[in-house]
């Protein structure tokens, strides 16, 4: 476990990635929704390879972070800066171009087509020829497909998924569309990859599996993952910083031993004592 | 004999309502948003490919290349100023937008153009194969339109199915949201759909005046709404619906004509249409819809 310095305003960043440019950089985020703040004063700070989680009760608003991360809303107040760029006014798409991927809570594969197509759509923008050679068969075509066929075997390899290649992604089994789900992600390439439970409706053995990947997907690819998690054990057993949210806040923010210590969390979680 | 004859002209007709079905289900499965503006482009088609061929004598082919390539920037144009800044809108503004600009085109070509009737000249030459010592003819024009048929179905589902931009239009008529935060450009993709839809809708436009030679500004309204009722029938939304939906309305409705009535043709189609969906709402290929409870 990475031993976590303390930054006062914004600090859970493991001692590999100081020093360097965080990848996520969230000050003051929060999103209204007619008066009601979903997100409020939102800061979070996410190291170039860290393995992040945010946790909370229901309805805390951790979707609502996602959202706002990936531009399914714009924030009504506050900055995120992805690799030191302000994300200000992009796009969903030009989000993901510049280097966030995510999955869903409620899992959006593309049921209908193959597990492989899934797969491509998510290296859509690396697969560089133009609708014209597509028409036409074009050498181009060719060489892009063949080398996007391979790519996205390989990326399937990472959960022992290129046997399934040509089944249809509605026809798998449920652990299977999850870890579709991250693969598709994957694809696109991304400098942050968020995971909104990802282990949610796995059994024990099937979360230890998943465990293990998660590591292996920061190791081999560098790349930084927030995730948003009810499985404590998940949770506790790979996240080097983790950021509590309740009602829109950020309640807490360390490393897995001092928020498992901390007392606003345990009220917030299992409601206050009562006194006398 | 004459049965045989009476079969093959169907599926020359329905070939061309295939062609036409095929604008209105791609739209539809992406979009989800009925173009009932489709039917004019057909319109425009047939104009563009008149003035080219009857007024400039140019080959046959550049007409109707140059008609493809009229309709293709239209329907992407119609896209642009009328049906996109509607994405948000509720269906219904959608659908009455289109109906709009159905009656917008139809009047633009009657300012332009005249509203009388045009004499269009087949652009294929006359001609015909004769089988069992002329007991059977098929024209020329009749292979023509059920091979340009076959071509655009295999054509259009290799590229569905094999390209990089089929499959980002299939994966936005699945999720659209999911497929943006995958970085697919979902306006981009719709714009691409128009742009297939309303270039088969010129080869369609040409074909159809060829058989059918009188043009006017009205002249799509009626193939459009049967093409759409094709659609429907085969499944809206499904590509290989709008073939057979396509095929089996130009069958029945030369049947009706050979067998039945030519006046009520039209209302036999409508019937068969209504029975076909009191039996499988759906189409005949549509696919289920699970409505989650």
């Amino acid at each position: 476990m990475a031993k976590m310095v303390p930054l006062p305003s914004r600090g859970m960043v493991p001692e590999r990635d100081i020093g360097k440019a965080p990848i996520l950089e969230a000050t003051h985020l929060g999103i209204e929704f007619g008066g009601l703040k979903a997100v409020d004063d939102f800061d979070l700070t996410v190291g170039r390879t860290e393995i992040a989680g945010l946790i909370g009760p229901n309805g805390a608003g951790k979707t609502t972070v996602f959202n706002l991360l990936t531009k399914v809303y714009q924030p009504t107040s506050g900055t995120v800066l992805l690799d030191g760029k302000d994300t200000h006014g992009m796009s969903a798409i030009q989000v993901n171009k510049a280097g966030i991927a995510r999955t869903f809570q409620n899992i959006r594969l593309f049921n209908n087509l193959t597990v492989e197509d899934n797969v491509k759509i998510g290296m859509h923008n690396h697969i560089k020829y133009n609708t014209i050679s597509g028409i036409l068969r074009l050498p181009k075509y060719w060489i892009e497909e063949n080398r996007a066929h391979e790519k996205a075997l390989s990326l399937l390899e990472i959960f022992d998924m290129q046997h399934l290649a040509e089944h249809k992604a509605g026809s798998l089994p449920y652990g299977a569309q999850r870890r579709l789900e991250i693969v598709r992600a994957l694809a696109t390439e991304p400098k942050l990859l968020l995971l909104d439970e990802p282990a949610a409706g796995m059994n024990p053995s099937e979360t230890a599996e998943l465990m293990d990947n998660i590591r292996k997907i920061r190791d081999t690819f560098n790349i930084a993952i927030l995730l948003i998690e009810h499985d404590m054990r998940l949770v506790m057993g790979i996240c080097e910083g983790i950021a509590v949210l309740n009602y829109g806040k950020i309640i807490a923010k360390g490393s897995p031993e001092e928020i498992q210590n901390n007392q606003t969390v345990i009220e917030a979680y299992l409601g206050k004592k009562k006194e006398g | 004999m004459l049965f045989l004859s009476y079969l093959i002209s169907g599926i020359s007709l329905g070939s061309i309502y295939a062609i036409i079905a095929l604008g209105y289900t791609m739209v539809y499965g992406i979009a989800k948003m009925l173009n009932f503006a489709h039917g004019d482009v057909i319109m425009v088609g047939g104009y563009i490919c008149f003035f080219a061929c009857s007024y400039y004598g140019l080959h046959p082919l550049v007409g109707i290349v140059m008609a493809m390539v009229v309709c293709t920037v239209l329907g992407i144009l119609i896209d642009r100023f009328a049906y996109k800044p509607l994405r948000q809108a509720p269906a219904l503004a959608v659908l009455i937008t289109a109906i709009g600009m159905s009656y917008f085109l139809q009047n633009s070509a009657q300012l332009l153009w005249g509203s009388g009737s045009r004499v269009f000249s087949s652009v294929i030459g006359k001609g015909s194969f004769s089988f069992f010592d002329g007991q059977l003819t098929i024209n020329y024009l009749t292979v023509v339109t059920i091979v340009v048929c076959i071509v655009i179905m295999v054509g259009l589902v290799w590229f569905i199915n094999q390209t990089k931009r089929g499959k980002a239009m299939r994966a936005c008529s699945e999720d659209k949201g999911a497929a943006q935060l995958m970085g697919i450009n979902v306006d981009n993709t719709i714009s691409l759909t128009f742009a297939i839809g309303s270039a088969l809708a010129a080869i369609a436009g040409v074909l159809l005046c060829s058989a059918y030679p009188l043009l006017n500004p009205t002249t799509g309204m009626m193939p459009g709404i049967k093409a759409f009722t094709a659609a429907v029938f085969g499944g809206i939304g499904s590509i290989p619906g709008a073939l057979v939906g396509g095929l089996l309305l130009g069958i029945i409705e030369i049947f009706a004509k050979a067998y039945l009535s030519t006046q009520f043709s039209d209302a036999i189609v409508f019937a068969v249409l209504i029975i076909v969906l009191l039996v499988k709402p759906t189409g005949l290929l549509g696919k289920k819809i699970n409505e989650k409870v």
